[in-house]
């Protein structure tokens, strides 16, 4: 009996009674700091940023980048993205004269890690070309590694949240380049020219006339490409704007979409170039109207 | 000009520029050289597929060489086989001749001899019938001068009943 006394006492799945106190204690204790922090949150405002910018004037900002521009070394002011951009090639090619130095004479031929993902991402867009057009692809394949690897790298960037210094003095977080019109433009225009550089190459006459007529292509291309980045620079600025959605929505809204936009933009944009490179650079079917006739009239 | 977006031409052709450092950049530092080592790697593999292609080809030479040679044997040995047996076929004839040769002889020294053992027989056989006769005729003679000294046969046989003697005694 009194053995049975100094036992503690158990619950229904075994476990000590005290032990389950302890853990709800816990949890009650987790909820209320959270409960806390939100009514703190609450009561401290609603708006974030602290420099009074309206909703208007961030979304404004954030299509026409009129406002916060940023000065390229004292020459001139430009918009956020010409500076993402710049930054963006900087690691790029730091980091692959990195790779370059240290880790590709190392390559093996039973690859590791790292070089497994080099060789993808090189054999990825290689592959592609190759695939999308037969018959020219050197150039077609480079350009699209570069394309793409700066589409994807460039959305990324964003997810980093480099601050710069506006012209006017307030602190920004830096964009994505490709949310800039002028660097979507840019790209797309590049796209069309690669294009056009392939038709003319591939099939001569032939070729630039195909191109051409696909006149609405730097277009889309380049809208597409704004669209689709703005459209996630707009929602990540409407989320961070108001305190109340800054929780739990940002892991969704700022990393999950971020990512997929960076896949899907790297890949659409380099898929089309490819698609309309390799279309456009067939060599065109020779005529055999003649002969058809003369074996039917035979 | 005033365009809408603030679109810039100054900032198009910066990040164009932007664009082509990096995109030459990238080209020679990363897409070159994996690219190379890519084409290495496969040339590597190519050339071992190659090479093995290579060895299996000659395996398959060699069996085959293997094969006909062992055909060419097998026709050797049973040309071989047959002339052994050709061969043996041969000397068990031979043999057979031979032994039927030196039966035929031993018979043939058999008869002779037996046919001297005969004779010698014969001869003997006569001698003894001669030395027999002369001794049969030799007692003959000597009864028929006996019978001729002791009177005719009837006075005798008359003397034997009498006294129980052919020399007249009782």
């Amino acid at each position: 009996m009194l053995l049975y006394r100094m036992l503690p006492p158990f619950g229904r799945n075994g476990k000590c009674v005290y032990e389950m106190k302890h853990k709800k204690q816990k949890l009650l204790l987790w909820l209320g700091i959270l409960g806390v922090l939100l009514v703190g949150v609450f009561l401290t405002g609603s708006r974030g940023g602290g420099h009074g910018e309206s909703i208007q004037t961030a979304m404004r900002d954030a299509v026409l980048h009129d406002v916060n521009r940023i000065s390229l070394l004292g020459l001139k002011d430009v918009n956020p993205g010409l500076i993402s951009a710049m930054l963006v090639t900087a690691v790029l090619l730091l980091a692959a004269a990195l790779l370059r130095v240290l880790v590709i004479p190392r390559f093996q031929y039973v690859p590791g890690k790292l070089q497994l993902v080099l060789e993808e991402a090189v054999g990825m867009f290689d592959r592609m070309a190759r695939s999308n057009s037969p018959h020219r692809n050197r150039f077609l394949g480079a350009y699209l590694f570069a394309a793409g690897t700066y589409i994807f790298v460039g959305t990324l960037f964003e997810l980093f949240g480099f601050q710069a210094v506006t012209a006017g003095g307030a602190s920004i977080a830096l964009p994505a380049p490709l949310s800039d019109v002028n660097a979507a433009i840019s790209l797309g225009c590049l796209s069309y020219l690669v294009i056009l550089s392939g038709g003319a190459a591939g099939a001569g006459f032939h070729g630039v006339m195909a191109t051409l007529k696909e006149f609405s292509l730097p277009i889309s291309m380049s809208f597409r490409l704004f669209g689709a980045l703005l459209s996630g620079l707009l929602v990540t600025e409407l989320v961070y704007y108001y305190v109340q959605l800054s929780f739990l929505l940002p892991v969704v809204v700022g990393v999950l979409f971020t990512l997929l936009h960076a896949l899907i933009q790297s890949y659409v944009l380099t898929m089309l170039t490819a698609l309309f490179y390799g279309e456009v650079s067939e060599p065109a079917p020779k005529k055999e109207k003649k002969k058809k006739g003369r074996s039917a009239q035979a | 000009m005033n365009i809408p977006l603030n679109i810039d031409w100054q900032q198009i052709l910066l990040h164009l520029l932007n664009f082509a450092v990096l995109a030459g950049g990238l080209y020679w530092l990363l897409y070159s050289p994996v690219k190379a080592f890519l084409a290495k790697r496969e040339a590597y593999y190519q050339n071992l597929e190659e090479e093995a292609q290579k060895r299996t080809e000659a395996a398959a030479r060699m069996e085959q060489d293997c094969r006909q040679q062992m055909e060419l044997l097998e026709e050797e040995i049973r040309v071989r086989r047959a002339e052994a047996q050709s061969e043996l076929r041969r000397s068990i004839q031979a043999q057979t001749e031979e032994a039927k040769e030196q039966a035929a002889r031993i018979l043939a020294d058999a008869r002779a001899a037996a046919s001297l053992e005969r004779d010698k027989m014969m001869r003997s056989a006569n001698q003894e019938l001669s030395a027999m006769a002369a001794a049969a005729a030799e007692k003959m003679l000597l009864q028929a001068m006996a019978l001729k000294a002791e009177g005719n046969p009837y006075d005798q046989f008359l003397r034997m009943t009498e006294g129980g003697g052919t020399d007249g005694s009782k």
